[in-house]
């Protein structure tokens, strides 16, 4: 990969776009998609790959190549600059997503409670999600107990095609909360999208504990694996 | 992405400091191989090694033919399995078997 090459590449998924490399693997001549032009066959392979966000090896006319995709990264959404947001942030980092926390109490969501690399928003949830689009490689996870803050987030959330939906609070609380979002239009299918209790039953106690059971729920569900959630447990 | 992820920046990184740097990508796996295709693994000719391409089995074999990309800036595609007496040899153990493109970074060959 050549020097220009990879200046291509870093710019295109600097600015968020969602490009694939094609690589012949006779001779590692490279093409980047959708910049360059391509013959068919390896269109469809690079709109393919970014699809199902997996790499493959595909031949055309014979010839061998390897068509790597780069999506933008994964993004999680955290309402409520909470205590277990703060364990929560970092970890969602480490795992490649980008991380935006929205708290417009502006005592909670400072810099100094949770460093540089977080993405920070104090405007009133409703408006902040609308802004932010949830899409389908978004995680959004409401943590501030607070109805006036989860709620019209949730909202948002619910028609979105956000790819997970998670909300903190015990089966009681979500009772209410289905029920106030059920006066509020949305359709029992769309409530039943939400992850509450929020997160993997391992019997987290810390606010680490609970975030490492949120951040588990999301991987589980990203990778479309096979677990019990705290519903079905 | 954090770096430990991200590691396409972090061999970028390496290159504006003026390093040598290569960059190993699995391209093909079969059977029970721990990293899936598309995974990185950064070398540069200092040692530097960011990234994997399998649980460990491999790296040093693919670092060692990763020097005689940035030596040559010729590509390779190396083939790993129980089928390959060398896979023995640096211990991929596991049953796998998989294929891995190495390319020299930067410069101004072929793209």
């Amino acid at each position: 990969m050549n020097t220009e090459f990879l200046a291509r590449l870093q710019a295109a998924r600097g600015a968020g776009r969602a490009v694939a490399v094609l690589t012949r693997l006779a001779d590692g001549a490279q093409f980047l998609h959708p910049e360059d032009s391509l013959p068919e066959p390896l269109l469809r392979a690079a709109e393919a790959a970014l699809a199902s966000d997996t790499a493959a090896t595909v031949a055309d006319e014979g010839t061998a190549w390897f068509v790597q995709p780069h999506n933008p990264r994964l993004r999680l959404i955290v309402v409520g600059a909470v205590h277990i947001a703060q364990a929560l942030a970092p970890m969602a980092l480490g795992l490649g997503y980008a991380v935006t926390i929205i708290d417009p109490r502006r005592a909670f969501a400072t810099q100094e409670r949770f460093g540089t690399g977080i993405r920070l928003v104090d405007d009133w949830p409703d408006e902040a999600m609308a802004h932010l689009a949830p899409d389908s490689r978004t995680a959004v996870v409401t943590l501030t107990h607070d109805p006036k803050l989860d709620d019209p987030a949730l909202e948002v959330a619910l028609r979105s095609p956000a790819f997970y939906i998670g909300a903190l609070g015990s089966r009681r609380t979500h009772a209410k909360r289905a029920a106030r979002l059920a006066e509020a239009g949305l359709p029992p299918e769309a409530i039943a999208r939400i992850a509450a209790p929020v997160g993997l039953s391992i019997g987290a106690v810390t606010a680490p504990e609970i975030a490492l059971s949120i951040m588990a729920e999301i991987v589980a569900r990203r990778r479309g694996a096979a677990l019990g959630s705290r519903d079905t447990a | 992405m954090s770096d430990q992820e991200d590691i396409l920046a972090t061999a970028a990184r390496w290159l504006e400091e003026g390093e040598s740097v290569a960059l190993a990508t699995v391209v093909e796996t079969w059977g029970s191989s721990p990293r899936p295709a598309g995974s990185h693994l950064a070398i540069t000719a200092s040692g530097r090694l960011a990234g994997s391409v399998s649980g460990g089995c491999i790296e040093g074999a693919v670092a060692e033919a990763a020097r005689a990309t940035m030596a040559s800036g010729a590509p390779q595609l190396l083939d790993f399995g129980i089928s390959d007496e060398r896979a023995w040899e640096v211990g991929l153990a596991c049953g796998g078997k998989l294929k891995v493109f190495v390319e020299k970074l930067g410069g101004e060959q072929a793209a």
